[in-house]
């Protein structure tokens, strides 16, 4: 289409299309609003923790309070005040954990709005419709997804974990990380900061102060865990942060695959996401973990919308394990976010695939860091920014080699695609080997959708949103193939609706 | 079905002339052949109809079964029955041509207010057709056009056209860089389509393509207007004498 019908369009930006907006009406217990030692305490009692966790947060808190906000990205916001937050909020009628049948019938009802089944017998019986739904993939064969456990975050609690006890048959760990820190203290104690320190960054320091759940995952030797696993992550309450924390164990020769999905409702105020995960792989493990975040990203001029600043690193711990991330993000006012890999392991293998796509005012800074420290480590990094409206996205990269990393190996591809002119993509890869054995390699493209192809498929009866959407998901097709199967129609259907309005 | 008055065109970037009072009607059923010599203004037809941006329509009308086929958004042509094979088919990296199908049929049946087909129904109803057109199922999997041999574009373009069954095909120039083989596979899938609800106008330089398409109505296009109709005869004649005479007649 024409420039200036592609200005023009793009002026009348309607972005507030996001469909998860809505706000459940639920009586919550709060902390008392803003943060010092005593919330961390009242938050560390709440969940009956143990003392050296109690030692740990606060240590992390006091490290925080002597740090500064980072100022090194590529985004622009007003300063946080830190004080004018509630640092836990919970529903009431979630004061004791309870069995699925006990769940409050509210809670369950806005994960089913979101489409996401809780019930275990619902989901058998394939009344959700999980498990029979059929779809088209990127080459054109049937689909049909398969079963998934889930563990359910509302606000600062885990309102429930499905499928536990068919997990336990096969020895698989999957709980709220504040029940693992009740029934396996040990496991979270020798693991928990030791890939993310407490006073690692800014927000990861924060993070260990106040976080008040998340998933945790232990998969014991040479098990294959027989589901995926999931985390959905749900912001409700208003003036509120969540800090989840995730720490996920693949011990000795097994593999998990892991979902991560987190939605908010449309709000005027920004809302804080700060949240860390972690991931250790020993000998011959493999992690592969997937995210699509959705926090709602504010509207079409830039209010309101999920702050999100999210530390995550996997530590590929033991000799031949491997940790791949694969990240869709499509939501968010502000995304401050490098899933990164430490290649420890000899022979290890990092992975990063990344969509990220920004429309409006949004604002993406995000990346990876490839660490290689083992011999022969190798990682690989495909990252696809797509950026419409008055967006900026930006990738930033790191890939370094240390001296004893002999035959470290990298490749990285960075494309990005401007859908109309008022956008910005940039890329920053940084890149360091200290060893002359290293071979790096680095790919990037920036494209626009053009004239021609627009043409082409509004011939075919696209209109031209859908001809955008169809392009973008042949963009990242790379990418969207590292989705697991039960996520690939989900995400093509959410870039339809993230590119909404954007009209190239 | 189709009813072109006195149709006027010029490209919108230069103030140049195009089409200079073109008129044609179309019915149900019939094939036209529209031959001409090159620059004559053949492709600027077809891209008018399909609604493709960068003319300007200055004077005339194209009404489509009674309604004005300019003043619709491409989509929406296409959504009433007009398709219209590419001489040069554009690539869509990363969508395969299975996805593109899906995606086109369920847009244009959704804007008729149809039920869009569930998957297995699509699958059958595009392996069918494929079959066919000689398209393999790994052709279906590459994405649109990328890497395709000129003969596989076409009928890439052909398969489109059997998948969505417009009403209105327009095929410009769907022999070019075809051999014979690859011709003659390309013809009978178009032959296929023939039918007495549906109109064919086939834009062509060459007669060899009409001798396996064979019209009812032959129009020779020159600098803009349609200077001779006729029989199918009309391409023979045409392919003896070549165009010298009708440019002659314009200037």
């Amino acid at each position: 289409m024409a420039d200036q019908d592609t200005i023009d369009l793009v002026k009348t930006i309607e972005v507030d299309k996001y469909k998860y907006g809505f706000e459940t009406d639920i009586e919550s217990d709060y902390a008392p609003k803003g943060l010092n030692e005593d919330i961390v305490r009242f938050i560390s009692a709440k969940k009956g923790e143990p003392a050296w966790m109690l030692e740990w947060r606060l240590e992390a808190y006091r490290a925080w309070t002597h740090m500064e906000e980072p100022t090194w990205a590529k985004v622009h916001y007003p300063k946080i005040d830190f004080q004018d937050l509630y640092y836990y909020a919970a529903p009431k009628s979630m004061a004791a954990p309870k069995s699925l049948d006990e769940i409050d019938p509210k809670l369950l009802e806005t994960y089913a709005k979101l489409g996401i089944p809780l019930k275990e017998q619902e989901i058998l019986a394939g009344v959700r419709k999980q498990g029979e739904k059929s779809t088209l993939d990127d080459d054109g064969n049937e689909v049909t997804a398969g079963r998934v456990a889930i563990d359910a975050v509302f606000d600062s609690v885990s309102v429930v974990t499905t499928f536990k006890a068919e997990l336990a048959k096969a020895g698989v760990i999957f709980c709220s990380i504040s029940e693992a820190l009740r029934e396996h203290p040990i496991l979270v104690k020798q693991y928990l900061g030791s890939v993310v320190p407490a006073g690692d960054n800014y927000y990861a320091a924060l993070n260990a102060g106040v976080f008040s759940d998340g998933s945790f995952v232990y998969v014991p030797p040479g098990v294959r865990c027989p589901m995926e696993l999931s985390t959905y992550f749900r912001m409700n309450a208003k003036n509120t942060g969540q800090f989840e924390r995730t720490l996920i164990i693949a011990d000795k020769g097994s593999y998990v695959s892991y979902l991560e999905g987190c939605t908010a409702p449309t709000r005027e105020e920004s809302q804080l996401h700060a949240a860390v995960v972690e991931l250790i792989a020993l000998d011959d493990a493999e992690i592969k973990y997937s995210t699509v975040q959705n926090w709602y990203p504010g509207d079409a001029e830039g209010k309101g919308g999920v702050y999100n600043f999210v530390t995550k690193r996997g530590d590929c711990r033991g000799a031949r394990s491997k940790i791949s991330w694969t990240q869709v993000e499509t939501g968010s006012a502000i995304t401050w976010k490098y899933p990164s890999c430490i290649l420890r392991g000899e022979s290890s293998r990092g992975e990063f695939y990344s969509i990220a796509i920004s429309n409006g005012r949004q604002q993406v800074d995000s990346g990876t860091k490839m660490i290689h420290l083992g011999k022969n480590s190798s990682s690989r990094i495909v990252s696809k920014g797509i950026a419409a409206g008055r967006s900026d996205n930006t990738y930033r990269g790191l890939v370094s080699a240390h001296r004893k990393a002999l035959n470290a190996r990298n490749f990285t591809q960075c494309d990005s695609l401007l859908i109309g002119d008022q956008c910005g993509a940039h890329t920053v890869p940084y890149i360091e080997a200290k060893t002359s054995t290293a071979i790096f390699e680095h790919e990037a493209t920036t494209s626009k959708i053009s004239d021609d192809q627009m043409f082409y498929c509004m011939s075919r009866g696209l209109s031209q949103e859908e001809a955008v959407a169809l392009f973008v998901n042949g963009f990242v097709r790379d990418v969207l193939q590292q989705l697991p199967m039960e996520f690939m129609a989900e995400t093509q259907k959410l870039i339809g609706i993230s590119l909404e309005g954007s009209v190239g | 079905m189709l009813k072109i008055e006195n149709l006027h065109v010029k490209l919108e970037d230069e103030n140049r002339e195009i089409l200079k009072g073109l008129s044609l009607s179309v019915k149900p059923g019939e094939v036209h052949a529209i031959m001409g010599p090159n620059g004559s203004g053949k492709s600027t037809l077809s891209y008018v109809l399909a609604g493709r941006d960068g003319y300007e329509v200055t004077e005339g009308e194209a009404m489509f079964n009674g309604e004005d086929l300019l003043a619709m958004d491409p989509n929406t042509r296409a959504a009433k029955g007009v398709f219209l094979a590419f001489q040069y088919p554009i690539e869509i990296p990363g969508v395969a041509t299975m996805q593109f199908l899906k995606v086109a049929l369920n847009a244009q049946r959704k804007a008729r207010g149809e039920k869009e087909l569930s998957i297995p129904e699509f699958m059958r109803f595009v392996k069918d057709r494929a079959a066919k057109l000689n398209i393999s199922q790994d052709m279906l999997k590459r994405p649109v056009n990328v890497g395709f041999s000129g003969g596989e574009k076409k009928r890439a373009e052909v398969l489109q056209m059997a998948v969505l069954e417009p009403s209105l095909c327009i095929l410009d120039e769907t022999d070019s860089g075809l051999d014979i083989d690859a011709l003659k596979v390309v013809a009978d899938g178009v032959n296929a389509l023939r039918s007495p609800v549906r109109a064919m106008i086939v834009i062509t330089h060459y007669q060899r393509l009409l001798d396996y398409i064979v019209p009812d109505f032959v129009h020779v296009l020159s600098a803009g207007k349609i200077v001779k109709s006729g029989g199918k005869e009309l391409a023979h004649e045409l392919e003896k004498n070549g165009y010298a005479d009708y440019a002659e007649k314009v200037a």
